[in-house]
Formats: C-alpha cells, structure tokens, sequence
C-alpha cells in the first residue's frame, strides 16, 4: 500500500523507537496506524482475535508483535499487557482502537439485545478501562524518564450526538470518552496525556457493517485519519530527542 | 505473626511498624504511609512486572508429570526470553508446602520438557540436581505468548487460592523480567502517588529482577537470591544525586530496591545510571551507601531478607522489631503487614555487623 503522506518533521523526529501497543490492528484504522508506524521506525505490538490473520500480518510487517487476544475477555488482558512489556520492554503509546457495533445490523435501542449492548461495552469501554489499568505503570515509567506517555482511546461523533440505531455503541463510545477526560486530567501530574479522537467516518470493514449502502468515496481513507491520529500523538508527546527514545529493556547495554 | 492468606495488595487493615533511626516505635494504619515521609524525600520503587514463572508440564524422558520454576535470567541479556535458569519440582503444586513437594525425575542435559504449548530443552544442570539452565524453543514472540497463556504466578501453601496475574501486577508494573512480585510496592495506589506529589515527595522507579524467595530444600536455599538482572534509568540516577545534594532522604520501597542501588553505587556512594546485576548479599556487615530507610514486609528471623535490615538497624532494635510484630500480631508473608525501618548512624549498625557475622539461613517467603 502507498504511504498516504510524507511525514512531517515532527513525525519523523518522534516515531522512530517509539513504542508503541495497538488493539484491533489487523483492520481498518488499527491496521492502518500498525503499518504507518511500521515503516516510520516505531517498535509495534499490536493486538487482535483472529490468529491466522495476526500471524499473516507479523509475516508481512517484520519487526512487529503480533498478540493474539480479546480485549473485551477479563483474562486475556494482562496476558496481552505481559507480551507487549515483554517484547517491547516498555511503552510509550497506547492505542485503544479495537470497537464493537453492537447489533448489526445496526438497530433501535428498543429492539437491542441485552448481551449485543453488554459485548460493546465490554470491547469500547471496560477492555480499554482494564488494559489501561494494567499498562499505566510502564506508561508513567515512559513519562518519568522524559519520553512521554500517550493513551489515544479511538472515540466517535456518535459519543456526542445521538443518532437512532446507533445507541449500544454510541453508549459505550460516550463511556470511553468520558473515561478519557477524567483519565486526562487525574494522570497530568504523572505526565501522561490521555487523548480521545473522534477519527471521522472511513471506509472500513466495520463502517460497511454498520452502513452497507455507503458510498466509499464520500469516507475517510484509514491511512487519511492514521496520519492525523500520529500527529496527534505525536503533539502529545514531549519535544523529543533521539537519544531519549533510543529503545531499551534490562540487561541491554544503555 | 500470622500469614496473610489472602491475594489482597492493599487490605483496609494493612499496618504498619515504623522505626526511626533512634529505634523508636511507632504503629500506624499502612494507608497513612506517606507521613512518614517528608517534603524532598525521595522514594524509589521496583517497577518490575512479574512473569507467571510457574510452568507446569512433562518430563519428556520419563513421561512424568513436573513444574519448572522460572527463577533467575541466564542469557547474555535480560532481554534474552530463550535461556532460563529453573528450580523443577515433581508432581504435584503449590497447595503441598514446597518442603514437602515431590523430586522430579532425575535431570540430565539434553533431557526435552513439554510444558503446556512451549517446549524446552535442559542444556545443563547447575550444581544442584534441581536446579538448571533451561532453553525455550520458538521465537521470542512464541516464548512470550507461551509463558503468558500456560505459566501461573509462582505461589505457596499458605494461599489456598490460585493466584491470578492481576493479583501480582503492581500498580507501577512494567517491564515483566520479576520472577516473584516486589511486594513492598503493593503499598503504593495511585491516591498514594497523588499524595506524594501534593506533598513535594518524589517517586522514582527502578527496574530490579526480583528472582525467587524459597524453594523447599535447604541447599538450594542458601543460594538464593540469585544474581538478579537491574536497570536503572538515567532519570532516577539524576533524582537520587539530586536528592544527596539537597540533603533529602533516599526511601527504598523493597528489598529489591536495595540490593540494586547499592549495587549500582560506587564506593563514592554515586549510584550511576544503566544496566547491572546485582550479585552481593546485604547483611549487617554491609556498608549502605545510598538508602536511608527502607519499608518493606514483616520477614521471620534466619531469611536473607530479615539479615538484610540489620544492614539498617541495631541487633537490639531487631530483636525489638520481631518481638513487636508479633505482640502486635502483624501478618507476614507477600501480602502481609509492613515495617518501615529508617537507617541507624551507620557506625553503631557496623561496629554490631563486624561481631556478628553469622551462617545466615536463606528460608523466605514473600518478596518485599
């Protein structure tokens, strides 16, 4: 796939060495932030459920982890937290990226199931709640040693605005958002940024399940709404020097 | 003192026994810990995550059931997952007191290991039957996904339930190369963290290869700790010369903490920044350079944890410290009650250690 953009400076100052976790990275804008980051020289874990398609994706990305597991499952979560800390050594970026529709098709509130609503809070708001959790020692580390420390939680405009059909995601996505807000300003003494971004509507697997008669060319190519998401991180993150990102674990010399 | 029997990292009637370094006593609840402490203080903790270093699996040569112990780094970097050095036991798990476990078959080099979906190989034993270097087979990322889907955090009898992951993460946890959790950072909650800050009172963390606490049988155990992997960041190198040059105290949160600083400091007592492994043991006849108080667990006389406060403190304020753990009925054990011990004049704890070199028993339980 071509690279979208050129980086910016700032891009490339940053990313190399940055490390970097993303959840549901082998589709749509999870696949798209795994390869941009990829060749821009960051160290990348990235999580999803499907096995073959996680080991299809580390074969063809070399230098990546890929981490099979469900964030929405209670015990996958600090086996996903112990591979990524393990494989990178430590973290500077985490992306909560991995979503759930809820119903699809999409449907009213009053005809949704309890257990669709129950797996999309599950995925969109208590998964990225307990990764987070489990990661923000090894954040605050990245932040007390001058590297920076970013959580982007992939939010929506249905986390704002209520649209008919939408309400189980829309639910735990204004959940998520919330969560980041209050995450943001508790962790700011610990240098840690928490980011929630609202990426627009892209041509994605999971748009077109949830709106299958969409025209493509009226969305966001994910690679379009990568870019932005690094910027962001990327702003979030202390001005950096190279020497302060250079990647690290115990027992490697400094 | 009684055991903690339960996985619980900060119980609401956690207690804590400070000594000062006047060796008075004071009791306090352990979640008011932080008034110990004073504005400038440094404290410094083990941000080691702990790897679920229990492996259950099959001796391949004689088909019998066995559990390696992960329990200390032996490749040419920490960062090397492949190469192990492991304490094996025979069948059966942590509900049998590990004095009491089954010897595995006996080892030999060479001999294969299926242990859940990771297999290895014996490459050698190390100069106890039941202690050897083992090799993984498979990528890193294999290795890793191995031990985090199939190992189980190391446990003991004295808790009946299966410990899970989470029940050992430390709220600072990050990089996963401890063995047994830093259990003195148990203590620390993030509403704890904001008090630091609110009160001027720095944190900063190393990162310290927390090895195994007790294996069951006593000539394994008088070579624990073994050597034990550490980093410290240029960051907390800066914070303690910072805090030496301010006159501020220096608080180890751990044992483990104080192993690797004074390991890392010169004999000008500078502790430098970067990678080390920490091979000395702390005992009354060790000169501390660097920490001047230390909260830790409640650790039972004739452990290497227990020798290593009287590195901080007089054999008389010892002999105190256990008599009023116990009068007070303090809980020990990982997920037990705590002691906050600040140092006595180094000269009164010396002049004690040059008479009181002693064959230390290695018995422990619990990391702190």
């Amino acid at each position: 796939m071509p690279h979208p953009t050129t980086p910016e400076p700032a891009l490339r100052a940053t990313l190399p060495g940055l490390r970097v976790l993303i959840t549901g990275g082998t589709s749509g804008l999870g696949l798209a932030l795994v390869r941009e980051l990829a060749a821009s020289g960051a160290r990348v874990a990235f999580v999803a459920r499907g096995g073959e398609r996680v080991e299809h994706l580390t074969r063809e990305l070399a230098g990546t982890h890929g981490i099979v597991g469900d964030v929405s499952a209670k015990t996958d979560i600090h086996q996903i937290a112990l591979q990524a800390l393990g494989e990178l050594g430590g973290l500077d970026v985490l992306v909560n990226n991995a979503s759930d529709l809820g119903p699809t098709p999409l449907a009213l509130l009053g005809d949704t199931d309890c257990e669709d609503l129950e797996r999309a809070l599950a995925t969109n708001l208590v998964g990225p709640f307990r990764l987070t959790k489990a990661l923000l020692g090894a954040l605050s580390a990245s932040a007390r040693e001058g590297r920076g420390a970013v959580i982007l939680n992939v939010s929506s405009d249905a986390a704002i605005n209520a649209y008919p059909t939408w309400g189980a995601y829309s639910a735990s996505k204004a959940g998520l958002h919330h969560l980041s807000r209050i995450w943001d300003a508790e962790l700011g003494s610990e240098g840690i940024r928490v980011l929630s971004v609202d990426p627009g509507d892209m041509d994605t697997p999971m748009h077109a399940l949830a709106v299958p008669d969409a025209d493509p060319s009226t969305l966001k190519q994910p690679d379009v709404a990568a870019h932005e998401i690094l910027e962001q991180i990327v702003a979030a993150l202390p001005k950096s020097t190279t020497s302060a990102r250079s990647a690290q674990k115990v027992g490697e010399p400094a | 003192m009684i055991a903690a029997d339960r996985p619980v990292q900060r119980p609401a009637a956690a207690k804590l026994l400070a000594v000062d370094s006047e060796g008075r006593f004071s009791h306090i609840s352990r979640d008011h810990f932080v008034e110990l402490l004073r504005p400038g203080d440094l404290i410094v903790a083990n941000d080691a995550a702990t790897l679920p270093a229990s492996l259950h699996g099959v001796h391949l040569p004689t088909g019998e059931a066995m559990e390696a112990r992960l329990a200390g780094w032996s490749g040419a970097t920490a960062s090397d997952v492949s190469h192990f050095a492991a304490v094996i036991f025979g069948a059966g798990d942590y509900h049998t007191r590990t004095e009491h476990r089954l010897a595995p078959p006996p080892l030999a080099a060479g001999d294969r290991l299926r242990l859940g979906p990771l297999t290895a190989t014996i490459v050698r034993t190390l100069g106890h039957p039941r202690l050897v270097s083992l090799e993984f087979d498979g990528t890193s990322d294999a290795i890793w996904n191995g031990i985090a889907r199939h190992g189980r955090p190391i446990q003991y009898a004295h808790i009946a339930e299966p410990l899970a992951l989470w029940d050992v993460w430390t709220v600072l946890a990050g990089p996963p190369v401890a063995f047994e959790p830093p259990s003195a950072g148990f203590v620390l909650s993030w509403g704890i963290i904001e008090q630091l800050h609110q009160r001027g009172i720095q944190l900063a963390t190393i990162t310290h290869a927390a090895g195994i606490s007790s294996t069951g049988d006593d000539e394994l155990d008088k070579r624990l700790p073994l050597p034990e992997p550490y980093r410290i960041p240029e960051a907390t190198a800066n914070a303690i010369a910072a805090a030496r040059t301010r006159g501020a105290r220096i608080v180890a949160i751990g044992t483990t903490v104080v192993r690797a600083l004074e390991h890392a400091a010169g004999t000008d007592g500078v502790v430098r920044p970067g990678d080390g492994v920490a091979t000395q043991r702390i005992d009354s006849t060790t000169h501390v350079r660097v920490v001047d108080g230390v909260l830790t667990g409640t650790h039972e006389p004739g452990t290497s944890h227990h020798d290593l406060l009287a590195a901080f403190a007089t054999p008389a304020t010892l002999s105190s410290i256990d008599r009023e753990l116990d009068a007070h009925e303090y809980r020990t054990h990982e997920f037990g009650d705590s002691v906050f011990i600040e140092r006595a004049e180094q000269s009164q704890v010396l002049i004690f250690g040059l008479f009181r070199r002693q064959q230390p028993d290695y018995r422990q339980r619990g990391r702190g």
